[in-house]
């Protein structure tokens, strides 16, 4: 921590002294690195990061500048005005634009981005009112109480302070609560769906604040330049912003610094020296940055900041303290129905997964629910879970209905499951990864977050976290990548995820696959005392040793329908059940070509 | 040498997590080898190393020639074939073109009589002939695990890989589909099988392997492992069960058999 | 305006909407088989106009040094393989396949620019120029990273973009080009005349779209291209390899291109720069099938020829600003009718 704030320090001083010490010219690339580290930076947030790819980003950087210039040259408002103005278009276009794309698969999102950052253009140049080609020129300078930013030196502290400013913002957003949840959407989006995030908000969420990072780009650039025309804001502008993402890479917000950085520089460089090579004039830098794109996208996939991170000092995390848990829901008491799972029915094209399936489950007991591989188990789990939807029957959770629910809602209402394949953030901590789980005791939001001023909520979530990975037995591996761990230990952290959201049902999918024998028993133990403090836990398992001396009751599922059901021991001498898992004969040790009989 | 199948020291990963450390195993030609062992063991991960759909270090030796840095086809048309667990058939084409695909390889290396292989799959499995037309979504479980199996034979194998073929068909399928594995075994073919049924695949297997967290624990003859008091405990669900079926409640719990849900990414 | 406006309007709209409609055709395919959205689609446009337009003035086609080049890296790249897998036997066919073949295509270009030949030889000329490049490309830039995702992928389209119209500017340079029509007759049907090259594109197109019909429906290897769009990991167990299939994609993705540039370039001037416009029309279509219905792809596509014609009617200025903001509307529409699941994982 301490060389982490001596070197932030010393990039401070430098960054201050920089227009002082450097002449005109770099502390004009310096400004244009500046606008290129924002918009980028609400890319590394929404590609790196969430997974979201937008080729559109000027668009948004020359709906804000068109806004601001139209606004202060033809109706002289003041530039602070235009700020408001600036903001508020791209807010609304990025709104319209993520709200019809957002829901599908994100190629189409990127098409999109294209497309409209091609209309966008084309309108910006055909259109008399904004200038056309030539664009609008005379846009006024910022002033700050009397004095005018209208140099390229002052412009910089300007721009340079709100870049700043968005670094650490970005930064503290990708710290928070919901930077944990942004950070699910790329490839655990269902998982984060099952801890209770709204992932189509959150991503709007993301991208709006992706535009309006550029949008506040846009606003400096019009200002600081003076004069605002179509050819900045062209695809091939989109395009190397995108480039600048992926240079930096994903893992950390000052990639976008560094990629923003490369590229400016370089552009600016080819820019004097592809010339040389022919007569004529053009985009020859696009050769360039294309070959290096393959080259980088070839060869280190992730970009050049994590490679430039283990040059740098690493900080210590300290365990979260211990808060006092918030106030929770006394729970149902021991006996009173929890789940019930009525005439539930689901098929996949021709096949019948689950058929007219029925049970209950009580607070404070253990439903083990099993049956041959294909027999429809995770599909009953994805059913009470709502990651699917049933196509008939009904699901009750405390008496209400749920089954026409998303996962989220599901989860809000005190249902938390763990997935057979698990479902971890494998770069994100395993501390993180669990805070997940608790994602619906807090509330704070981006605003918040980016402020800091959601500490005394995060620091509670942590130590819920901490406190669940304890029960698990991993509170010692709490700032370790979570897809480091052993599978088992992985299995753990699920459990703990799903513990960090005090659930009363508690859906267990496998847990004790791929265990060591000790970690069963600890697992077991741990179900006991779930079960002891009111839980009512639907369990998946295989182990039969594991689930026959741990569940209450049992459900046996064959061909999608329910089998038998009974107390262990009733069910372990139930013929049909013998028969389904043993392929009846079960008493014929070593006999050649034991063949399953019996029809279903 | 008579060794189909040779691997030695196999180790897969998946970032930072190993899924197999050092296995090394045999299959012999004309025998069927069973791989048992609990969910997550790493039998699946096993297979597709083998395949070569996953990365893999170690050796594996086919026909005597080291394959690993051969692509899937041409392991494909060096008569090795997998019936994956999730069958991983072609939906939105018909039966027989599902079928005619199996034969892809046969067909680009302008080998005679690649078709005729069509007449084979068809007499094994009338009930395809009858669908060929159909779209294979449209078929029932069992018909697709007919359709995997067929698919693969339409390649003429030499060493038949199965990923669990039992998983979520009917007993009498069941009983059809091993019938028709013992029966190939008699025409030349070998098979590595994975099998949730434990004692279904010792049962029509020469050798087996016990896989556990990604090692090998136990190998040896079908029978002896059979007669194994920990296979019989830990996957075959005997127990205690010295007479009949019922289980007798003053021994251990039974363990039935355990499952590979692993998928193969 | 009158009925004959209209009606010179919809022929107008319908000879441009039949290329966008081999085009989004074509990224359909390529989509289907490789999950790569190819945005240098276009670029095999503006080389074959250009090609054809150069060679039409007696100057050799710089695309010749793309392939070349091109050759030439995938020969390292192929020999380094071969070495690696020592198996040296495989260089003679590797120098053979991609440092003489594109010499010699060369050699054929610079031959024909020299010589005043017919316009089907021309055609010709350009097709040996401009498909390989297809394959060539698929094998530098997409197949090293087949196992990415969509999005990956994507972002290498766009880099191979930036690569393909920046160097179309260098060897074809800033100007445009038209060239000479198939056919300069003109056909009277009632008060309309239609061009020739307006009946031939049409024609053509139909003919592109049967044969791939036919390919897919009929033969062993446009079955394997489905099956692979269909179950990528069923596809490599059945023995297709992933990269013929790819590579078959591609040739087919850049022989419509080229078919779609020599159609094209003599009712339209094309630029260096003009494919990615092509391209984003062909995809434009395409999102209205989406993404997955050739015969919605296509009559997309020829929605989107109709709706440019009559806007650069009504309000030539902003013809582009309306065909793609078209595109928000239409993804509006897909995303209600759409079935996707609203929370997908995107594969690690």
């Amino acid at each position: 921590m301490r060389a982490q704030a001596v070197l932030a320090a010393a990039l401070l001083l430098a960054t201050a002294a920089a227009p002082l010490a450097l002449p005109e010219f770099y502390v004009t690339l310096l400004n244009y690195i500046g606008l290129a580290t924002l918009v980028t930076l609400g890319l590394v947030v929404m590609t790196g990061v969430a997974g979201i790819v937008s080729f559109g980003q000027q668009a948004f950087v020359g709906i804000a500048a068109y806004a601001t210039a139209g606004l202060t040259t033809l109706a002289g408002l003041s530039p602070w005005a235009g700020l408001v103005a600036s903001l508020a278009a791209t807010a609304a276009s990025a709104l319209l634009l993520g709200a019809v794309t957002l829901r599908l698969s994100g190629h189409y999102l990127a098409i999109a981005t294209i497309a409209w950052g091609v209309a966008i253009y084309y309108l910006f140049g055909n259109l008399p009112l904004l200038g056309q080609y030539s664009g609008i020129d005379n846009v006024p300078p910022v002033s700050l109480g009397g004095w005018a930013i209208d140099s390229g030196r002052e412009s910089y502290y300007l721009i340079w302070t709100f870049t700043a400013a968005a670094l650490v913002a970005e930064r503290n957003l990708l710290a928070s609560r919901l930077g944990r949840a942004i950070r699910a959407l790329r490839f655990r989006a269902v998982m984060a769906e099952s801890c209770g995030v709204d992932t189509a908000s959150l991503k709007l969420l993301v991208f709006v604040h992706a535009a309006l990072l550029a949008g506040l780009a846009g606003w400096l650039h019009a200002h600081f330049l003076r004069f605002v025309s179509p050819h900045a804001f062209g695809i091939n502008a989109g395009i190397d912003y995108l480039f600048m993402a992926v240079i930096g890479g994903a893992a950390e917000v000052w990639g976008a610094l560094v990629g923003a950085s490369i590229m400016t520089i370089l552009k600016e460089w080819l820019k004097d020296w592809l010339p040389a090579f022919s007569q004529r004039s053009g985009n020859y830098e696009t050769v360039v940055f294309g070959v290096l794109m393959l080259l980088l996208l070839h060869r280190a996939r992730d970009g050049l900041a994590p490679v430039l991170a283990r040059l740098l000092p690493e900080g210590a995390r300290q365990r979260p303290a211990q808060v006092a848990a918030p106030a929770r829901e006394a729970p149902p008491p021991a006996g009173t129905v929890l789940l019930e799972v009525h005439g539930l029915g689901k098929r996949f094209g021709g096949l019948v997964a689950v058929r007219d399936l029925s049970f209950a489950m009580n607070a404070g007991e253990i439903l083990g629910l099993i049956g041959p591989n294909g027999a429809g188990k995770t599909t009953v789990f994805n059913l009470v879970g709502g990651a699917l939807a049933a196509d008939e029957g009904e699901v009750r959770l405390k008496g209400s209905r749920i089954d026409r629910l998303p996962s989220r809602e599901i989860a809000r209402r005190g249902l938390r499951r763990t997935f057979q394949q698990v479902h971890l953030v494998s770069r994100m901590s395993v501390l993180d990864n669990v805070a997940i789980g608790a994602h619906l005791r807090g509330g704070r939001g981006a605003l918040a977050a980016m402020l800091r001023a959601e500490r005394d909520e995060e620091r509670t979530l942590l130590s819920e976290a901490a406190r669940a990975l304890d029960r698990v037995g991993l509170g010692e591996h709490l700032f370790e990548p979570a897809g480091s761990l052993p599978l088992g230990s992985q299995r753990a952290v699920e459990i703990a995820r799903a513990l960090a959201g005090d659930p009363q049902v508690l859906l267990l999918d496998e847990p004790a696959a791929g265990l060591r024998y000790g970690e069963k028993r600890a697992l077991a133990a741990l179900l006991d005392r779930l079960r002891a403090e009111g839980l009512g836990i639907l369990l998946v398992e295989h182990d039969m040793e594991f689930v026959m001396g741990l569940a209450d009751r049992l459900v046996v599922m064959d061909f999608g329908e329910k089998l038998a059901e009974g107390l262990p021991d009733e069910v372990r001498r139930d013929p049909a059940v013998i028969e389904a898992y043993l392929g009846g004969e079960a008493g014929d040790r070593g006999q050649k070509n034991l063949k399953p009989e019996t029809g279903s | 040498m008579s060794r189909l199948l040779e691997v030695d020291d196999l180790r897969v990963r998946y970032g930072k997590v190993h899924a197999l450390h050092g296995v090394s195993l045999r299959v012999e030609r004309g025998t069927i080898v069973t791989v048992i062992g609990p969910n997550g063991a790493g039998k699946t991960t096993l297979l597709g190393a083998v395949m070569g759909l996953l990365a893999s270090s170690g050796t594996i030796r086919y026909d005597g020639a080291d394959i690993g840095a051969l692509p899937v086809e041409s392991r494909v048309a060096a008569g090795l074939c997998l019936v994956p667990e999730r069958r991983e058939l072609f939906g939105e084409l018909t039966v027989e073109d599902n079928l005619r695909l199996g034969a892809f390889q046969r067909v680009r290396r302008g080998e005679r009589g690649a078709a005729n292989e069509l007449g084979e799959v068809y007499a094994r499995f009338p009930r395809l002939k009858e669908r060929r037309a159909q779209l294979a979504a449209t078929l029932s479980g069992g018909e697709r695990q007919m359709l995997a199996l067929g698919r693969a034979l339409m390649a003429k194998p030499r060493l038949l890989m199965l990923d669990e073929p039992s998983l979520g068909l009917a007993p009498r399928i069941v009983r059809d589909i091993l019938r028709i594995i013992a029966e190939l075994r008699e025409t030349g073919v070998s098979i590595l099988l994975v099998e949730q049924n434990a004692r279904a695949a010792l049962g029509i297997a020469d050798r087996g392997y016990v896989l556990e967290t990604g090692e090998v624990v136990l190998s040896g003859s079908a029978a002896e492992l059979a007669g194994n008091p920990r296979v019989a405990e830990s996957y075959l669900g005997l127990a205690g069960d010295r007479d009949q079926g019922t289980g007798d409640r003053a021994q251990k719990n039974p363990k039935p058999e355990t499952r590979g849900q692993e998928r193969v990414k | 305006m009158s009925a004959d406006i209209v009606l010179w309007l919809v022929q107008d709209g319908i000879t441009t909407g039949a290329i966008y409609a081999l085009l989004a055709l074509a990224l359909l395919l390529v989509f289907a088989v490789t999950r790569i959205i190819f945005v240098p689609q276009g670029e095999f446009v503006s080389y074959a106009a250009l090609s054809l337009g150069m060679l039409q003035t007696g100057q050799t086609p710089g695309t010749v040094w793309v392939l070349i080049a091109g050759g030439a890296i995938v020969a390292v790249l192929e020999g380094a393989s071969a070495l690696a897998r020592r198996e040296p036997a495989r260089l003679a066919r590797i120098l053979a396949v991609y440092v003489a073949g594109p010499l010699a295509i060369a050699a054929l270009a610079r031959w024909g620019a020299a010589h005043a030949l017919g316009l089907w030889a021309q055609m010709a000329i350009v097709a040996a120029l401009v498909v390989p490049l297809g394959p060539l490309l698929y094998r530098i830039a997409y197949r090293p990273l087949a196992d990415a995702s969509v999005l990956v992928l994507f972002i290498v389209s766009m880099a191979a973009h930036y690569v393909l119209s920046g160097l179309g500017l260098v060897i074809f340079g800033g100007e445009g080009l038209r060239t000479n029509p198939i056919s300069e007759a003109r056909f009277d049907v009632g008060v309309l005349k239609i061009g020739a090259q307006s009946v031939w594109v049409a024609g053509a197109s139909l003919v592109c779209m049967i044969a791939l019909w036919l390919f897919f429906e009929h033969t062993l290897v446009g079955k394997a291209l489905r099956a692979t769009a269909i179950n990528r990991v069923g596809a490599r167990l059945a023995g297709i390899p992933a990269g013929l299939t790819g590579s078959i994609a591609f040739v087919l993705a850049a022989a419509i291109g080229a078919a779609s540039g020599v159609l094209i370039s003599p009712i339209a001037t094309i630029y260096y720069d003009s494919g990615l416009m092509i391209s984003l029309k062909g995809f434009v279509g395409a999102i209205l099938g989406g993404m997955a219905s050739y015969p919605l792809a296509a009559l997309g596509a020829l929605g989107v020829g109709l709706i440019e014609s009559f806007s650069s009617f009504w309000a030539s200025a902003l013809k582009e600003t309306i065909v793609f903001t078209l595109i928000i509307p239409v993804l509006l529409w897909r995303s209600l009718a759409s079935r996707h699941p609203a929370v997908e994982d995107e594969e690690e």
